[in-house]
């Protein structure tokens, strides 16, 4: 079972956080297929965010096929979203740890690696065009 | 839950509600929707009118002209009409020397549905010990004893008037839970007026703001906010912006000018910037309106 975190200062609405971590959850292998996700009244509880709230993300995540709602028992994963298989990003997480270390050795602060890294992506898309 | 909001009738209706006490006027031409399901926040400045409002929702007060509808009737002080509501005013309406199974007793007597068993269970589950005086305990459990007797009514509609202001925030969030828990119960609506915006942007779902006694938005949330656009450009006339959107505010300096529009239609001008907007910005750039000057204030401020 996942628990959500939402933040409040976020520009990210709090139903798109509660997509964005099942989403994560799915990716890194923390969710599995068959697994239950917590019931509305559980993340309420919680979380005390609007029950609403909830619920329009869960039927998001069954729009766009990974849960699926089964009456009376709850919501469960029916599959994980497309993409890697999950240990790649654990992968790709510890090299990019081992590389943020090392940027940060060079004296990099967070706002410097940030905007590199934006520089980079968008390099990459612009290559990607061409 | 959810489904079919559009179909049943909304709890809450006025049509050009007002009150006037002697010569000030308190609510002016209050025209206000809330569909079932959904926990309102009533938002405004001290004196914009937000508990003569919940005042005249309970039958506490009579409108002095417009339409009120609560439940599908007019709001009264009778048995039938206080059965479907549940009012938790400022001042924690509670016996301090009693504890809080002396006032499940009470309720019990004086309510017809009374779920004396859910009282006990919300206490148990925030560790309240229900034998001890309620003058004895946090300002956070007592709130949590008058929400949860107030629960034990089965209201279908709960009018909170600024709730969680004196508590502290752990205190606030275990509060506000116990009411979006309930709320995710099914059957219940609810409308609570607060300062606090960040609170009411986690839980509320739509919105009532008020300012200088009148309504000035009322609706769901996120469609209130996809209404609104702040934009910022270059210092200029907004002449030509005005004729298709409404300017809520205006911030201007030397050489920029930041704006927040109600939208009427997409915004084309390429010079101007544009971003989305959020709840407390939204509520702010209301409230801002007809504000003296920054400068002005401070000077003020800086003479006392």
């Amino acid at each position: 079972m996942i628990s959500f975190r939402l933040d409040g200062r976020s520009v990210v609405p709090p139903y798109l956080q509660i997509v964005q971590q099942v989403r994560q959850a799915l990716r890194m292998g923390v969710l599995e297929v068959g697994d239950k996700l917590p019931t509305v009244r559980e993340v309420v509880a919680a979380t005390a965010i609007n029950p609403n709230t909830v619920l329009k993300a869960y039927r998001d995540l069954e729009r766009e096929g990974l849960v699926e709602p089964r009456a009376g028992h709850g919501t469960f994963v029916l599959r994980r979203p497309a993409g890697p298989p999950p240990g790649t990003h654990s992968r790709l997480a510890r090299s990019l740890g081992r590389w943020v270390r090392g940027a940060r050795e060079a004296g990099l602060d967070d706002e410097s690696i940030e905007s590199l890294l934006r520089v980079t992506l968008q390099a990459a898309a612009a290559e990607e065009i061409a | 839950m959810t489904a079919d909001q559009g179909a049943t009738r909304p709890v809450i209706q006025t049509r050009g509600l007002s009150k006037r006490y002697r010569k000030v006027t308190a609510l002016r031409e209050a025209t206000i929707t809330v569909p079932e399901g959904r926990i309102s926040a009533l938002i405004g400045p001290n004196g914009a009118g937000k508990t003569t409002l919940l005042r005249l929702l309970a039958g506490l007060a009579w409108p002095s002209g417009g339409d009120v509808a609560v439940l599908g009737s007019t709001p009264r002080q009778d048995p039938a009409f206080l059965a479907g509501i549940g009012f938790l005013a400022q001042e924690i309406p509670l016996y301090r020397r009693l504890s809080a199974e002396d006032h499940i007793g009470a309720g019990a007597r004086l309510n017809p549905r009374w779920d004396a068993a859910s009282v006990r269970q919300r206490l148990k589950s925030l560790d309240i010990p229900p034998d001890q005086a309620v003058g004895t305990l946090s300002g956070g459990q007592r709130a949590q004893v008058a929400l949860a007797l107030t629960l034990a009514k089965r209201p279908r509609l709960l009018l909170l008037d600024e709730p969680v202001a004196a508590l502290d925030p752990l205190a606030r969030r275990h509060f506000l839970a116990t009411l979006a828990d309930a709320v995710a119960a099914g059957g219940l609506t609810v409308l609570l007026s607060s300062h606090l915006v960040a609170d009411l942007e986690r839980i509320c779902d739509h919105l009532i703001l008020l300012a200088a006694s009148r309504v000035q938005l009322c609706g769901d949330i996120d469609t209130v906010l996809a209404e609104h656009q702040v934009l910022v450009g270059p210092r200029k006339d907004t002449t030509a912006l005005e004729r298709t959107h409404t300017l809520v505010q205006a911030v201007r300096t030397a050489r920029q000018i930041t704006l927040l529009i109600r939208l009427n239609g997409p915004v084309t001008d390429p010079a101007w910037e544009t971003a989305d907007v959020g709840l407390e910005e939204l509520v702010l750039g209301y409230l801002g309106q007809g504000a003296p000057p920054a400068l002005t204030h401070l000077t003020t401020v800086g003479e006392d």
